[in-house]
């Protein structure tokens, strides 16, 4: 026991770093300053590659996706906030470069939709079983006859 | 009235398979632009080096008639296949084209445009694509249509073909001049 978990750990620690993706983003693009650089990593995963459409300019090899990355930081360099160089690049690619489409009244249908669904069916459910309350309570069903009464009890009698 | 209830999962169904159906029928690329109806980006692109004789491309240049911004390159196999459009819209269907050289070697860029004519009244030599960034360009080719005040009215991204010229590009040309 005492040897499996080294072991084990040991192994992790070697076959973790396989695990991880390679990196797009080149040395040369790396910012020297540490902070600068682990904002643009951050603005970088939330960017969209247009010629890849599902990875982030991050993941991406796309060239198109190495020159907005260089441009996401040169932005920072010159100061920019983070929001200022998503409104950069969303001013010239319009929403659908940000992987996360944001909350507006464009975007309503599709933030709101699927709970106005769920809203929908809740009070579609609870009218349904409403309607049904009365059935299983009788109140609509008139009370058993004196004829009905004896076969039922001929019935259970046979049972016995 | 209880009966119509029971066709409403029916009709649901109907509903989500149209749009689904017209959903799927759209090309994922062609990504609406965040700039119509917004002003052309300024910038001053230099001329491809060696061929000085036309000038760069300025956003100056882009106002008092309506003009097509073509962003091409030598490289790029579909701005081949666009090249006889583009070049009959030049010459002969009446509308200045301006091109954008994306991201290429002025050698390649001549020897391109040797060979296949040059239709431009003025090329931009964008070349590290910074301009085009501007340009919210994703993918060459693209154009885009610029009304008499200097704003983008149309952007197809893609060879254009002579349909999508019939069909939009030129209607929206005569319109813009009206206007």
């Amino acid at each position: 026991m005492t040897r499996i978990l080294p072991a084990a750990l040991l192994a992790l620690s070697l076959t973790l770093p396989a695990l991880t993706p390679a990196l797009a983003v080149q040395p040369e693009e790396v910012l020297p300053d540490p902070a600068l650089e682990s904002r643009a990593r951050a603005i970088s995963q939330e960017l969209r590659c247009l010629v890849c459409q599902n990875q982030s300019i991050d993941d991406s090899n796309a060239p198109l996706a190495r020159d907005l990355r260089v441009l996401v930081r040169d932005r920072l360099q010159a100061g920019d906030s983070d929001a200022k160089v998503m409104e950069y690049v969303t001013d010239r690619y319009g929403d659908y470069v940000l992987l996360r489409p944001p909350f507006k009244a464009t975007t309503l249908v599709l933030w709101i939709g699927p709970f106005a669904v769920l809203l929908l069916g809740a009070i579609g459910t609870f009218l349904f079983l409403r309607g049904r309350r009365g059935v299983t309570a009788g109140t609509d069903t008139a009370p058993l006859s004196a004829d009905e009464r004896r076969r039922l009890d001929a019935l259970l009698r046979k049972d016995d | 009235m209880r009966r119509l209830l029971y066709l409403l999962p029916f009709l649901l169904f109907i509903g989500v398979g149209i749009a689904f159906y017209l959903g799927f029928q759209r090309d994922p690329r062609d990504i609406p632009s965040a700039l119509i109806d917004k002003p052309a980006p300024t910038f001053d692109l230099p001329a491809i080096p060696g061929q000085p004789a036309t000038g760069g491309l300025s956003s100056a240049k882009l106002t008092g008639d309506v003009t097509l911004v073509n962003v091409f390159a030598s490289w790029c196999i579909p701005c081949k296949a666009e090249h006889p459009v583009i070049t009959r819209l030049s010459r002969e269907q009446g509308v200045t084209v301006f091109g954008i050289n994306y991201k290429d070697k002025p050698e390649d860029a001549l020897t391109w445009l040797a060979r296949n004519g040059n239709p431009y009244a003025a090329i931009g030599a964008d070349q590290d694509g910074r301009v085009s960034i501007d340009w919210g360009v994703y993918g060459v080719p693209e154009s885009y249509l610029i009304d008499r005040q200097g704003r983008i009215r149309f952007k197809h991204v893609g060879p254009l073909t002579p349909q999508v010229v019939e069909e939009q590009l030129l209607p929206m040309v005569k319109h813009l001049r009206q206007g």
